[in-house]
């Protein structure tokens, strides 16, 4: 009662009257914002590695430097400045962070046999772009501690591919936290989940209305985008007039479709077949939007110079293939294909089992590739995984490689990251450690396995 | 930076050959039986059996030389717990043959009918270096959890006729949730209906002729279903129980203790809180050992240390692939359990000779020995890391091509992506 009358009271009496200069709306583009605040960390210099810096070389006997949060410097047999925690790290391996373009951790949780866990498809519409899935995720999802234990540092988080347009995905650095803006990345873009194929003519199609097919899939999304350029030019109008007379009324739905138009939200296409893709890029073509990522994307192979001409990353396995009709043609090479073509080849997980494997999924698009004759180094696979990722989410300014000034995310493994016996022994996040292997009270955070049956696993 | 050698390679192995002598020679062999580790030996292979394994084997003039120097020679990979055979595309029901959702064909259907040899899983799945699997029936959910049993598992060989190896190595169980779901709702209801079903089995194995003459009550099951399961209360066919929470692993023993039937346990997520008890009871397990979420509520224990803790205890483990298609990422789920402290050897037993040996198969096939038939795998690295690859894949002795339908849609578009590389495009 007490609360209610003082909410009451915060929406009349004690709220400052409206002035007239006010009055005009300002759309909060940020109205979640990032709560995350690096902790303060002492300076770490790890020394003796291999270090694959993921800007394409490997050092060896290398030192890496973190201070303040941020890579200080990295090289070979590099002095430690005094002030500094050394770590010995001889025999051991480096990269950056590891970081998956695509997830659905706190968004489908563990236990994910559980319908009560999977918020991950907002099933009700073919377009659900007004949807952001970070109102979905559960950070306690004990799936994102077993993916920091295997490195994972930042991960974007994706809606599900059952409509068009899934709605927006949130990137996140994983990191503990109680409430989800404390993890969100500070800075990061956002992102707008499209979907290709077959999930959405069969999610809809089954409910015997549009799109039931593929050309009913293409129908949807040109007619999103036309409603969409015609909101946007409704606003622009409206800014350009010097914000005179009533605002056009805010939609979701097709404010994120604009945003995308403006290039401030990076399209996620979650696309199989090669035909589709090219579908999918004449698309943006028409209506004068990138395409930043196609994800699956099991047959990138097929159309690598077009992705490469367009700068289209291609998000994809190298093991996974023929669960359905668009995903038959899967090759183990495709990553390494986009690679060896110029383009921008990442390795994501779509699974809460495989985001703690990707390196070992690299490993096995490498060995493939060698097998094929394509000579890639490990230098330059680790990128798949690390600095690619980072571009496909639009934070490679700050992660994915380490160069000095970038943030500290980085990773200790146990091995060489490429060998099936590699374990991640520390991760840092913007220099504060957050796994140690060695160190018990690094393990399983989540509040939902306290007191359960195994907990002392 | 790009060589294309390896593809005209490829395109220049001969089809394979019956009935000759192979020689592979100069590699580390392990061979996993009583030869155990031979540092630089022969092993030879004759009428697709193997003839001889060892440091000092005389090799036959007439002899097919497969030089293994460097490489590691091991015996072909068996695959508990697969689809192999059964399945082309996930989604496409007409193509996926794991399980019916016939009411009166439940512990009888037999996966070892129907089986299809130009799967184009098999060649996907050789060239995880797998020789042989166990096509495993899965239940057909689609119109609601009704049939107990998923019927009869069959071992297949993934290369040769007949693809049936041998019919009935296991009958399919879910136990725990979905098993309790089959029952109606309750992990009690399905115990109970599991103890009445066999009692009323045992009683039509004694009056077979009186239920001819329809002289005997109404049984639950169809005759065809009680058939298939004498074998089971009998001891001879192995009950493989899908089963993940501690306490209902308890309850598996517990029943086949009671009845007298032989177990296998599979799935297994809470096994290592009570491996003792498993060991005890001498019952193998199959597992994924990188299966360490709490997935579900009674796999709340899962942890990647479970396969090393339940071989430490004296468990018989397999170490399961990841079903479907992604049966060649069973070496690496073994390597996965190395790295978390299962000794190495005990890694590869565990896609070896112990899935062997838990099916009846090991007279024949999971390790190298003279007599058994000739599947032999020679690795360029260690056969659980994900970046060695196998160089040769033979199967019942004779040497398999070393293609799959990807790989062959790989050789179509690697030139167009490499041509304007090397700038040989006009």
């Amino acid at each position: 009662m007490i609360a209610a009358a003082a909410a009451l009271a915060g929406c009349t009496a004690s709220a400052p009257p409206p002035s007239p200069a006010s009055s005009a709306p300002t759309v909060d583009h940020d109205p979640f914002p990032s709560s995350y605040r690096p902790p303060a960390a002492r300076p770490v210099a790890l020394v003796g590695a291999t270090v694959l810096t993921a800007t394409g070389e490997e050092i060896a006997n290398g030192t890496l430097l973190m201070e303040g949060g941020r890579i200080a410097a990295v090289g070979a047999a590099l002095p430690v400045p005094p002030g500094y925690r050394t770590i010995d790290a001889r025999g051991k391996w480096i990269t950056p962070g590891v970081i998956d373009a695509h997830s659905h951790l706190g968004a489908w949780s563990q236990p994910e046999t559980v319908d009560a866990h999977n918020d991950v498809n907002e099933l009700t519409d073919p377009n659900t772009a007004q949807v952001w899935v970070e109102h979905s995720v559960w950070p306690q999802d004990p799936g994102f501690d077993t993916a920091r234990e295997a490195g994972v540092t930042t991960l974007m988080i994706l809606p599900g591919s059952g409509n068009l347009f899934g709605g927006r995905s949130v990137t996140l650095k994983n990191v503990r936290s109680v409430t989800v803006q404390g993890m969100k990345f500070p800075g990061a873009p956002y992102g707008l989940k499209i979907a290709c194929g077959e999930n959405p003519k069969r999610v809809y199609g089954g409910r015997g209305r549009s799109p039931s097919t593929r050309m009913g899939n293409v129908a949807g999304y040109r007619k999103a985008w036309i409603d969409a350029a015609d909101y946007a030019r409704k606003w622009d109008a409206w800014e350009q007039g010097d914000r005179a007379g009533d605002p056009p009324k805010r939609d979701l739905q097709l404010e994120t479709l604009a945003g995308v138009l403006r290039g401030e939200i990076l399209v996620q296409n979650h696309c199989y077949r090669a035909d589709e893709m090219a579908n999918m890029i004449d698309i943006a073509h028409e209506f004068g939007f990138r395409i930043r990522t196609f994800h699956h994307a099991s047959e990138a192979y097929k159309i690598a110079p077009l992705l490469v001409r367009e700068d289209i990353c291609v998000a994809t396995w190298a093991n996974w293939w023929g669960y359905k009709m668009e995903v038959f043609d899967a090759i183990e090479e495709n990553a390494a294909l986009i690679d060896a073509a110029g383009g921008c080849a990442i390795i994501h997980s779509d699974d809460p089992i495989l985001i703690q494997r990707l390196n070992q999924e690299a490993a096995a698009a490498l060995s493939a590739a060698w097998r094929a004759g394509i000579e890639i180094s490990k230098a330059q696979a680790v990128r798949w995984f690390t600095a690619n990722p980072a571009k496909a989410l639009g934070i490679a300014d700050k992660v994915g490689t380490l160069e000095p000034g970038k943030n500290a995310d980085v990773v200790l493994w146990s091995a060489d990251p490429f060998s099936i016996y590699a374990r991640a022994e520390k991760v840092w996040i913007d220099g504060a450690i957050v796994f140690d292997r060695a160190d018990p009270a690094y393990r399983r955070h989540s509040d939902f396995l306290i007191g359960q049956a195994g907990e002392r696993r | 930076m790009i060589r294309l050698g390896v593809l005209l390679l490829a395109l220049a192995a001969t089809a394979p050959a019956a009935a000759e002598t192979i020689a592979i020679t100069g590699g580390r062999i392990v061979t996993m039986g009583p030869a155990g580790e031979i540092a630089s030996g022969t092993l030879l292979i004759r009428d697709g059996r193997i003839a001889a394994v060892g440091a000092d084997v005389a090799v036959p003039p007439d002899a097919t030389r497969i030089d293994a120097s460097g490489k590691v020679v091991t015996p072909g990979l068996v695959a508990a717990g697969t689809a192999l055979g059964l399945i082309e595309v996930r989604m496409v029901a007409a193509t996926d043959d794991r399980g019916t959702h016939k009411r009166d064909l439940s512990a009888a259907f037999d996966a070892g009918y129907g089986l299809n040899p130009d799967s184009l899983l098999v060649p996907v799945a050789r060239l995880g270096g797998i020789t042989r699997a166990i096509a495993t029936p899965a239940y057909d959910d689609a119109p609601g959890r009704e049939l107990l049993f998923a019927g009869q598992a069959a071992a297949v060989a993934l290369a040769g006729r007949p693809m049936l190896m041998r019919r009935g190595v296991a009958m399919v169980l879910e136990m725990g949730e979905g098993g309790a779901e089959r029952a109606g709702g309750a992990r009690g209801a399905e115990l109970v209906m599991l103890r009445a079903l066999f009692a009323e089995v045992r009683d039509y194995k004694m009056r077979r002729t009186a239920y001819d003459r329809g002289e005997t009550r109404d049984y639950t099951l169809s005759r065809a279903d009680m058939e298939a399961l004498i074998p089971v209360i009998e001891g001879r066919m192995p009950l493989l129980v899908t089963v993940n929470r501690a306490s209902d692993i308890r309850d598996a023993l517990a029943m086949a203790r009671g009845e007298g039937v032989k177990l296998i346990l599979e799935g297994v997520a809470e096994g290592w809180r009570i491996a003792g008890e498993i060991a005890a009871a001498n019952v193998p397990v199959l597992v994924t050992p990188i299966e360490n979420t709490p997935a579900s509520f009674e796999a709340l224990g899962a942890t990647l240390a479970n396969a090393r803790r339940l071989a430490d205890a004296g468990v018989l483990v397999a170490i399961e692939g990841n079903g479907n298609h992604r049966e060649r990422e069973m070496r690496y789920n073994a390597g996965n359990a190395v790295a978390n402290g299962l000794d190495w050897r005990a890694g590869l037993a565990a896609i070896t000779i112990n899935p062997a040996r838990i099916f009846g198969l090991a007279d024949r096939v999971g390790s190298l020995e003279a007599g058994k038939d000739g599947d032999v795998v020679v690795w360029d690295g260690d056969p659980l890391d994900t970046l060695t690859r196998p160089v040769a894949v033979l199967i019942r002795g004779e040497r398999q091509p070393m293609t799959s339908r990807a790989t062959e849609l790989r050789d179509r578009y690697l030139p167009a992506i490499l041509a304007p590389i090397e700038g040989e495009t006009p």
